[in-house]
Order: C-alpha cells, then structure tokens, then sequence
C-alpha cells in the first residue's frame, strides 16, 4: 500500500465516521439541553 | 410551577442497544477493511474505501425512500399529528449527511482509480443532483410558517424527490459511464465479490443501517421537543398574560 493510498483511504474513513460522530454528539447535547426545557409530557418514549 | 422534566435527553434502552450494536459492526467493518481483507485484483488497494462508500450510498437512498412513506403518510393522516412528518425530515437530515459522504468518499476513491476528483459522468452528476434536491428539501422545511403548512409542502416536494433514485441508481446502465456498475444489485443477477470482501461490505450495511435507525430516533425526538417548547413557551406567555390581567383588574377595583 502506498503511502498516498493511505491518505485517500484513512481520509475517506476519518471524515465518514468523523461526520457521523459530530452529527451524534451535537443531536444528544441539544437534546439534554431541550428535554430541559419541556414537560414530561411531551415525551412520549419516556 | 416548573414542570420541566430532570430526566435525560432522548434516549431510551432500545437507542442505546442500537447504539451499541452499531458501534461493534463498524468496529468489525474497520478491523477487516484494513487487515482481514485482501486488496481488489483491478482496484488495487482503494478497494478499502468501497466499505465506507458503498454503505453510505445505500442508507443515503434508504433514508430518503424512508422520507417519501413518511411523507405520504403524512399528507394521508395530516390533521392528526406531525408525528410521520418530523421522521420524514430526520429521515432526509441523515439522508443528506450520508450522501454527502458518498459523493466526497467517491471522489477520493477516483482520484487514486481514475485520476480525478470529478467528472460529469452520469452517475456522478445524477447524485449530486439528488444531494441537492434533498438540501433544497431541507431549505425549504426550515421556511418559518404553519407547521402543518410546512409539512404539506415538504411531503410533496419528497414525493418528488425520491423519483430521482432509480434514475441515479440504474444511471451506469442507461448511459456511458465511467462509474463501474453494481457489483452486488446488478441488472445481471451476479455477485461480483466473493467471500470475507463481501461479508466485509454487507456488514457495513448493516452497520450503517443501525447508525441511521439511531439519529433518526434521536433526530426525530429532538424536533419533537422543539415543538414542544414552542408550545410550552406560549403556554406561558398565556399564562402569564393571564395572571397580569387578573391583577391589574383587582388592583382597579
């Protein structure tokens, strides 16, 4: 494996599972800080 | 009163078994990508982006089928609840996010296969065309109106959209393309991978599927509660109102 291939390669999967992750992570903060901020009973899959 | 719930987010045990089944077949993806299998007889070693890129084309055209049922049960069932309309829009949210790493995934990979970023080939050109339909899409559901409006609105424009994919998908078929075809749902009926690469990108599938089924729970619930303290907020404004008035009438009297 060259070393530019690796580059291509590790890229694709880093920005792939990167993005996914940022995506993750800022859902599940502006969820907690919501949940916050409304009723019990709005939450129907408590 | 604060009624204002102490409990978390929008998680549940069935997200979170998600998560984590998730998180192990990527992990089992990423081990054999890189060490189990070998590298493609024509591709050479680029093959090892086909299991990010592949899995991310197939969930991004999984999420937007998902928003087009979504949103003709919402437009059959508008009166009742935006329930099915906020998964259509979770639904394109990943949907746009997963296409948008096909299409940068896929360019990588025809840098070192082809020797270039881009070309308008059909099938390049088809999906960045639906990549910007379902960002329009998502423009247009963040049009400040009626909720119901904007879900009437948004539902057709989705089931519009989702038009689009057979056209991208049978692309490399109707016209020359650089793009090779299907390896796995080809138009001959032939698998044109065999053993641990195939385990290897049906197992991407699976995970990325999961990965998806578990923003779209989460992402869907986040607009729930958006709406929800809209409607609490004015609850209170109301409320408040209300109060400020009762008091300045006994203060009169």
């Amino acid at each position: 494996m060259t070393m530019d291939d690796i580059g291509f390669i590790l890229t694709s999967w880093l920005l792939t599972l990167g993005s996914v992750a940022a995506l993750a992570f800022a859902t599940i903060r502006r969820a907690k800080r919501l949940a916050s901020q409304v009723p019990d009973s709005a939450k129907p899959w408590i | 009163m604060n009624t204002a719930a102490t409990g978390a987010g929008t998680a549940t045990t069935a997200t979170r078994l998600i998560g984590v089944a998730a998180l192990a077949i990527t992990a089992f993806v990423a081990v054999s990508a890189f060490w189990l299998t070998p590298a493609d007889a024509v591709q050479g070693e680029s093959v090892r982006i086909m299991y990010v890129h592949v899995p991310t084309a197939w969930v991004a055209y999984l999420a937007f089928v998902v928003t087009a049922i979504t949103s003709g049960l919402s437009l059959a069932r508008r009166h009742r609840t935006l329930g099915f309309d906020r998964v259509a829009g979770a639904s394109a949210e990943v949907g746009v996010l997963f296409m948008a790493m096909a299409l940068v995934t896929g360019s990588l990979w025809g840098r070192l296969t082809w020797g270039t970023f881009w070309q308008w080939d059909p099938r390049l050109t088809t999906t960045l065309f639906l990549f910007v339909t379902y960002v329009g899409y998502l423009a247009v559901r963040n049009i400040d109106t009626d909720p119901q409006r904007r879900a009437r609105r948004s539902a057709v424009l989705a089931l519009l959209a989702v038009l689009e994919i057979p056209l991208v998908h049978f692309s490399v078929v109707l016209w020359r393309s650089l793009h090779q075809e299907a390896s796995v749902l080809n138009p001959d009926g032939d698998v044109r991978l065999d053993g641990l690469m195939l385990f290897t990108l049906f197992a991407g599938v699976v995970a990325f599927s999961l990965i998806y089924v578990w923003l779209v729970l989460h992402r869907q619930r986040l607009a729930a509660l958006a709406d929800a303290r809209i409607t609490t907020g004015l609850d209170a404004a109301i409320a408040a109102r209300r109060a400020e008035a009762a008091s300045t009438s006994g203060a009169g009297a």
